[in-house]
């Protein structure tokens, strides 16, 4: 028993840290640390930035595939110092969800035409899953895929995609078999975002911004070589995305990051003549979370040691997500708390410290974290099924 | 970074647990909290005979001389067992304490074979968890040393043979080894919320030789108390590891309304919200296990204040909603779970309660 890292560890940590420090544009680490949208470039510019130093875009990607081949501690190092170090949260919708999906249920043409060019930011992708009438209810999805000769003709409507405006490519879970029971005729399709037929129409979220989108269908043109696994088995692949991401699920980077901002803000404000930070009701509220915090970090750890030993999966990755989203929406709160009054002026003009300026506008977009991935409900069903098998 | 054990750590932790199982189940618990003494002689000679007494006894002093991670192990396995003997008071903080300052040949030796007990006389009634706040007085006359004062809910007191008593002399922190039968020490003996034995101690005159003053003081004290905290923290875990167990299983098997009620969604939630908590406070008993012997003072402050709130709070989460979901069951005297509840209810109050190491870990952290 040691909770100490191998000097072997340190070593790769201090390799992240130094690349993040010396590589990561300023303008990119200015936007992050001031709670911006990116644009499709800039994040783009991060991508290939590590792409380039040996295939660090994809740190969950095995060697075969042109990735780095990392353990899964290294993984989380690497999210870590990437996170501690201003770098912007990588696009999980190619890296993290489609690629794995190819390497696991694709063919070697499917690997060969899109593995590579998602690993080098060349094209971007984005998830059709959600549906105005599937939301936590998935497998209740509704666009259909009709088979005519060697194309599908796909019609129906995906909402809550996540930056599709930027996509080359989205990935679909669509319905091939109308007559079977909910999982069971479903399909997992890969769709070129510029075939004719796709209207995209934004869907402004509460704090301003445009981070996601309604996605209409109208006969889209989908080649049958570009469906992954067998026709009505799409379901096996949206499940093992489910419950893969154990590495950076908990976010435990991000929450040290912007904890030690809520920090230096509550150290810069003052109340009643005194650092905010040495209000005993607020440094409680401080220390609460920063204890949570640390339970979280060994808790993610022992998962990692875990899944090393090969263990079987159980109810781990919802632990990480239910624990770490309520963590990162804690933090934002305390944040928001701590810039007080001019938490208040919303927009481009921001009157307050430079501090406060977009801090409610991040608060309330961090509402999104327990609501997506399957919401911290659904989270809690699955653990509760895991422990109770009923 | 390594979570897993060696051989030798599976093997007592199993031994452990094959005795609470075999000799130490609830029936024969409950038989001796009923008893005069309210704690078992028997059992304890036989956490001697299994070699858990002279766990944290250095090896010179005849003992097996383990680490945290052992002790760690065997309080997770006690812990649902719920033990009524002084266990973490001597084998644990009385032990600790008197390792560093071995007082007479042969203490320590007769405390592995499980012939003398020794636990701590430490918290006094205005202390609040304050390890630093003593107000028992210590004065010297000629070569003697005399104590007065009160030392409040010192667990096990009755059944030990001495005490580890501390006081003030001039401003500093002082420890004495008092025999229980001291002319001048009295007890007011009674039973605690979770069915163990404490006492009031008095102290009234009590007149000691030189030879009764430790050579430790105040940083040995805490470093003592902070492996107590974390054998508390590991006690805690085991506690709430058969509790959230128990729970599962009476929400499979319980029927209501021709289901088991483990099918309704509200249920299923406060399931899922006790493992989260558990593995919470799994993962901070591990880090106050591997902290609690460190040097740098801060530092193990930090840690082990921070799993004494973390635990504080699962513990009296499980606790609540175990007693809850098992329904009238759970009010039951009857069975074990509402003896789980009342421990993990002391174990929130020992050592510091969870608001007392939020304030040392907010000074520990220097917020400013």
């Amino acid at each position: 028993m040691n909770l100490d890292f191998t000097d072997a560890e340190n070593a790769f940590r201090a390799e992240v840290r130094a690349f993040v420090r010396d590589k990561l544009p300023d303008t990119i680490r200015d936007k992050v640390a001031s709670g911006l949208h990116l644009t499709r470039d800039e994040h783009l510019q991060w991508q290939r930035l590590l792409f380039e130093r040996g295939g660090w875009s994809g740190p969950g990607w095995p060697k075969a595939f042109g990735g780095p081949g990392w353990s899964p501690v290294e993984q989380y190092i690497f999210e870590e110092e990437c996170a501690l170090g201003g770098a912007p949260r990588l696009i999980p919708f190619g890296m993290k969800m489609v690629a794995p999906v190819i390497m696991a249920f694709g063919n070697r043409r499917q690997q060969e035409r899109f593995l590579p060019k998602i690993l080098s930011a060349e094209e971007w992708w984005c998830q059709g899953y959600s549906e105005p009438g599937a939301g936590s209810d998935l497998a209740s999805l509704r666009t259909r895929a009709v088979k005519r000769d060697d194309k599908y003709v796909v019609n129906g409507q995906k909402t809550w995609n996540t930056l599709g405006q930027y996509a080359d490519w989205i990935f679909c879970l669509v319905r091939t078999d109308p007559e079977a029971k909910a999982q069971r005729g479903i399909s997992f399709l890969l769709i070129d975002m510029k075939s004719p037929g796709i209207t995209v129409r934004p869907i402004i979220t509460l704090d301003g911004a445009h981070e996601v989108n309604e996605i209409w269908f109208e006969d889209v043109k989908v080649p049958v070589e570009n469906r992954v696994g067998e026709e009505n088995k799409g379901w096996t692949c949206a499940k093992f995305l489910l419950g893969h991401e154990r590495s950076n699920i908990a976010g435990i980077g991000i929450a040290k990051r912007e904890l030690a901002r809520a920090k230096r803000i509550a150290a810069a404000e003052t109340k009643r003549g005194r650092p905010l930070i040495e209000d005993p009701l607020f440094a409680a509220r401080l220390a609460e979370i920063e204890i949570d915090l640390m339970a979280l970090e060994i808790t993610n750890l022992r998962v990692l040691s875990a899944e090393a030993e090969n263990k079987a999966p159980g109810p781990e990755a919802s632990i990480l997500k239910i624990k770490g989203t309520e963590l990162q929406q804690a933090i934002s709160e305390l944040i928001l708390q701590a810039v007080g009054p001019y938490a208040l002026p919303f927009g481009k003009t921001a009157p307050g410290p430079a501090h406060a300026a977009n801090r409610a506008a991040q608060y309330l977009n961090l509402r999104k974290l327990s609501i997506y991935g399957g919401s911290n409900e659904i989270q809690k069903n699955i653990v509760a099924q895991m422990i109770l098998e009923l | 970074m390594d979570f897993s054990f060696t051989e030798e750590q599976l093997l007592l932790e199993d031994t452990v647990r094959r005795f609470v199982a075999k000799d130490y189940a609830f029936e024969k618990r409950r038989a001796i909290r009923a008893s005069a003494d309210g704690w078992s002689r028997d059992a304890w000679q036989a956490l001697a005979d299994l070699g858990l007494l002279a766990l944290n006894v250095p090896e010179e002093h005849g003992g097996l001389g383990a680490g945290p991670v052992d002790t760690m192990l065997v309080m997770n396995a006690l812990g649902p067992g719920l033990l009524l003997e002084p266990y973490l008071a001597s084998a644990v903080v009385g032990t600790a304490l008197l390792r560093e300052c071995p007082p007479q040949a042969g203490l320590l030796e007769q405390m592995a074979a499980g012939e003398r007990i020794v636990v701590l006389a430490h918290d006094e009634p205005e202390a609040r968890g304050n390890p630093g706040y003593v107000a028992t007085l210590c004065r010297i006359e000629g070569t003697d040393f005399l104590l007065d004062g009160r030392k409040c809910v010192v667990a096990h007191a009755a059944a030990a043979d001495a005490l580890i008593v501390s006081a003030r002399l001039e401003d500093e922190l002082v420890l004495f080894l008092v025999p229980r039968d001291a002319p001048g020490l009295t007890l007011d003996a009674y039973p605690t919320l979770d069915g163990t034995r404490a006492a009031e101690v008095h102290l009234a005159g009590v007149r000691l030789p030189a030879s009764a003053l430790l050579p430790a003081g105040a940083d040995a004290l805490e470093r003592a108390l902070d492996i107590g905290l974390a054998a508390l923290c590991a006690e805690a875990v085991g506690i709430m590891q058969a509790t959230l167990d128990a729970t599962v299983d009476y929400l499979r098997t319980r029927q209501q309304f021709g289901q088991p009620i483990g099918r309704f969604q509200a249920l299923q939630h406060r399931a899922a919200d006790m493992l989260l908590h558990y593995e919470q406070a799994k993962s901070m008993s591990t880090l106050a296990a591997m902290r609690c012997t460190s040097q740098d003072a801060a530092l193990r402050r930090r840690a082990l204040s921070a799993a004494k709130v973390a635990i504080g709070r699962a513990a009296r989460f499980i606790g609540q909603q175990a007693v809850q979901l098992h329904g009238g069951m759970g009010m039951s005297d009857e069975f074990i779970v509402s003896h789980w509840f009342k421990r993990l209810t002391a174990i929130e109050i020992e050592f510091g309660d969870s608001d007392t190491h939020l304030q040392y870990f907010i000074e520990a952290s220097a917020f400013s």
